[in-house]
């Protein structure tokens, strides 16, 4: 744990907090919008762009609060368009090119499965707030949920090339899953004060209903003790985020005058 | 919207078999056709039902029926299998007459 | 094979407006031509989804970005729709998208020109999308019922797609020197394709005849560009941007806007295949079905077996 985390402030922390889980969703509203017009089906192509709209709506509530936190009167695409790489707190998950359809489904259905949980326990947080928004966005993630694990049936138990292909992508993508479960004194700090949950409270439970949805799958279940990827909550991410922001922010970056609306 | 006899049913069809789907606007009022669309199976059709035709939260419950379910009265038939219920006016509610005030809330 | 009374019956009820439905008698040629012009509409829909998607990922505020995701998945519910209503003639879906991945079929010609800055976001939805209002109006009073209501719903959430649209020339319009030049030449290029859109003038086209007579469409392309230019000048103006016409004028008699007149041979190298983008345009589609083949496969495996597992244990 960094020296400097030390010295956080609840303001500090909470405004870190939320960051981190704005930050989530927007990076994986935006894998999942590069889908737009290219799905394996029309009505699948609308499926996934039902996602990528709940996260990076998602996203723009936090945002938003995350800059009312910050007192800074920045406004929330201040934090989207004017941050750096190392600013940005997404998982190293969320960041992954999209692969085919079935990276994206194994890396939607393990993030749906932990934001599940995640904004279940959120709702009970003594953060008005936070806990109103959790609500109001938790039944989108249900569906979410159900979409991505009915996915992973499909693709696990079809044909031969669609098992072996996720069977791949969890295999791949499941060294950057245990970083889902990172916690430092941003987190310890804020679940002292109740404005923040515990995420060991649901790890468990998450790791049963991958494990049970893999099987049922007919799918192998890595091992959850691999060696894990870590550091993004700390700004460190992989090369991925860098091309991702040049992407979204250039355009913004290009007119730091002008207005968009 | 009923299917044409003669669509073809190709078995190397790629895009899934297709759905009827009928979405409840609100509560206490019945279901309406609301267009068709294509799912490998029920529980996929009622998922794409909802993104397809509720994603402006248009209905609060979904029905989907496989299309080639569905049995339609021909249009020619119109004449004939309808006209019974033309000397039948009490079937409508236009046959009766009601109090203003009673209309209105109704 | 058709009796010539059962055509001159129905020709009876298209001129007392009824709605002709999927099982009532129908000649061969209207059938046709309706799975023609329906796919076609259709495949406009979901081409037209990658010169704006490819704005997604840039989008410069979050409220544009999710503004603009929103009306490209529009796009493809608008599609889907359509492709169902041409399900009803008997023209699966998989028949006509096939027909489109192998070049075959056509789609709107606008969407083989290239997105190249934000500005052209804005002016597809107040341009391109005026003009497809205007004809889709006019759609909604077809005498196809499932094409009638196809469009009736499509209007519906397309009133948005407009009004964003404008509402973004209207801002860049009045913002930075720089945004101001973004969006007129942005209006420059587009301005001319988009009178294309309406197709060739009445004279040269051969189908617009036989499509009134079956009260498929009720007004001619010169009488819908025509309506286009007349309302879209009137909006450039009001927000201070140029019509790229030197021949533009108002017409005091008439009440109209005398325009120009349109590059035919620009207008028929796109068709045929030869514009700016319709090579891209088409590969992405192929692209995106043939990655997506295996998905497709798979589900449809899966119900297989499910079924079956279902059927041995009852």
């Amino acid at each position: 744990m960094s020296t400097a985390a030390d010295s956080i402030t609840t303001q500090e922390a909470r405004y870190e907090y939320l960051l981190r889980l704005a930050d989530d969703r927007l990076i994986l509203g935006h894998r999942l919008s590069e889908w737009c017009g290219h799905g394996p089906i029309l009505e699948e192509d609308i499926a996934l762009a039902n996602m990528a709209l709940d996260y990076i709506g998602h996203a723009a509530s936090l945002y938003e609060y995350a800059a009312e936190i910050e007192g800074k009167e920045r406004h929330r695409d201040d934090l989207v368009y004017f941050r750096n790489d190392v600013e940005f707190k997404n998982l190293k998950l969320v960041e992954l090119p999209r692969g085919d359809f079935g990276f994206t489904m194994a890396r939607q259905f393990l993030f749906s499965a932990f934001s599940y949980f995640l904004y279940e326990q959120l709702c009970e947080v003594e953060d008005e707030q936070l806990g109103g928004m959790a609500q109001k966005h938790w039944k989108e993630i249900k569906y979410h949920l159900r979409h991505s694990r009915e996915w992973v049936l499909r693709l696990g138990d079809g044909t031969k090339e669609s098992h072996r292909r996720i069977q791949d992508a969890f295999n791949e993508i499941w060294t950057y899953t245990g970083e889902m479960f990172y916690q430092d004194l941003v987190d310890e700090l804020l679940q002292d004060e109740k404005l923040a949950t515990d995420l060991n409270n649901f790890k468990a439970d998450w790791e049963e209903l991958v494990t049970s949805t893999l099987e049922e799958a007919t799918l192998e279940v890595p091992d959850f003790d691999q060696f894990m990827a870590e550091g993004s909550r700390k700004g460190l991410h992989t090369e991925h985020l860098g091309h991702l922001l040049a992407e979204m922010q250039h355009l913004r970056r290009s007119y730091p005058d002008a207005d968009w609306q | 919207m009923s299917k044409d006899e003669n669509l073809k049913s190709n078995n190397d069809d790629t895009q899934w078999p297709l759905w009827e789907v009928f979405t409840q606007p609100r509560e206490g009022k019945p279901h309406e056709h609301a267009g068709s669309l294509h799912a490998p199976d029920a529980e996929m059709a009622l998922e794409n039902a909802r993104d397809v035709y509720a994603r402006r939260k248009e209905a609060v419950n979904i029905w989907v029926v496989p299309s080639e379910q569905i049995v339609a009265s021909k249009g020619e038939d119109a004449g004939p299998f309808f006209d019974p219920a033309d000397d039948k006016p009490y079937r409508h509610p236009q046959f009766y007459s009601v109090p203003r005030a009673t209309k209105r809330r109704s | 094979m058709e009796d010539s009374t059962k055509r001159e019956a129905f020709q009876e009820r298209i001129d007392k407006g009824e709605t002709i439905e999927p099982k009532d008698f129908m000649p061969d040629r209207y059938r046709q031509q309706l799975i023609r012009m329906m796919s076609q509409h259709a495949h406009s829909e979901i081409v037209g989804m990658l010169p704006e998607g490819n704005w997604i990922t840039r989008a410069p505020s979050l409220r544009r970005k999710l503004i603009l995701l929103s009306k490209v998945q529009d796009e493809a519910g608008h599609g889907l729709y359509l492709y169902s209503a041409t399900e009803t003639l008997g023209a699966s879906r998989q028949e006509v998208i096939d027909d489109l991945l192998n070049g075959r079929a056509k789609y709107s010609s606008i969407f083989n020109y290239p997105t190249l800055s934000w500005a052209d976001v804005a002016v597809i939805g107040w341009l391109v999308d005026g003009a497809a209002i205007i004809n889709q109006t006019m759609l909604a009073r077809s005498s196809y019922g499932p094409y009638a209501r196809a469009m009736v719903r499509i209007c519906k959430e397309e009133s948005f797609h407009k009004k964003q649209g404008y509402e973004m020339v209207a801002k860049m319009a009045e913002g930075t020197p720089e945004q101001q030049e973004m969006i007129q030449d942005a209006v420059n290029r587009w301005w001319w394709p988009t009178l294309m859109m309406f197709g060739p003038h009445d004279d040269d086209s051969p189908n617009s005849a036989e499509l009134i007579k079956w009260g498929v469409k009720s007004k001619t392309n010169d009488e819908l560009r025509q309506s286009f230019v007349d309302r879209h000048v009137q909006e450039a103006h009001t927000v201070g941007l140029e019509i790229p016409d030197p021949d533009l004028e108002y017409n005091e008699e008439t009440g109209h806007w005398n325009f120009g007149e349109i590059d035919w041979d620009e207008f028929w190298k796109v068709v045929k295949g030869n514009g700016p983008m319709n090579r891209e345009r088409l590969n992405a589609r192929r692209k995106a079905h043939e990655e997506g083949e295996w998905v497709r496969e798979a589900a449809e495996e899966y119900a297989r077996k499910r079924k079956l597992r279902q059927e041995k244990v009852s």
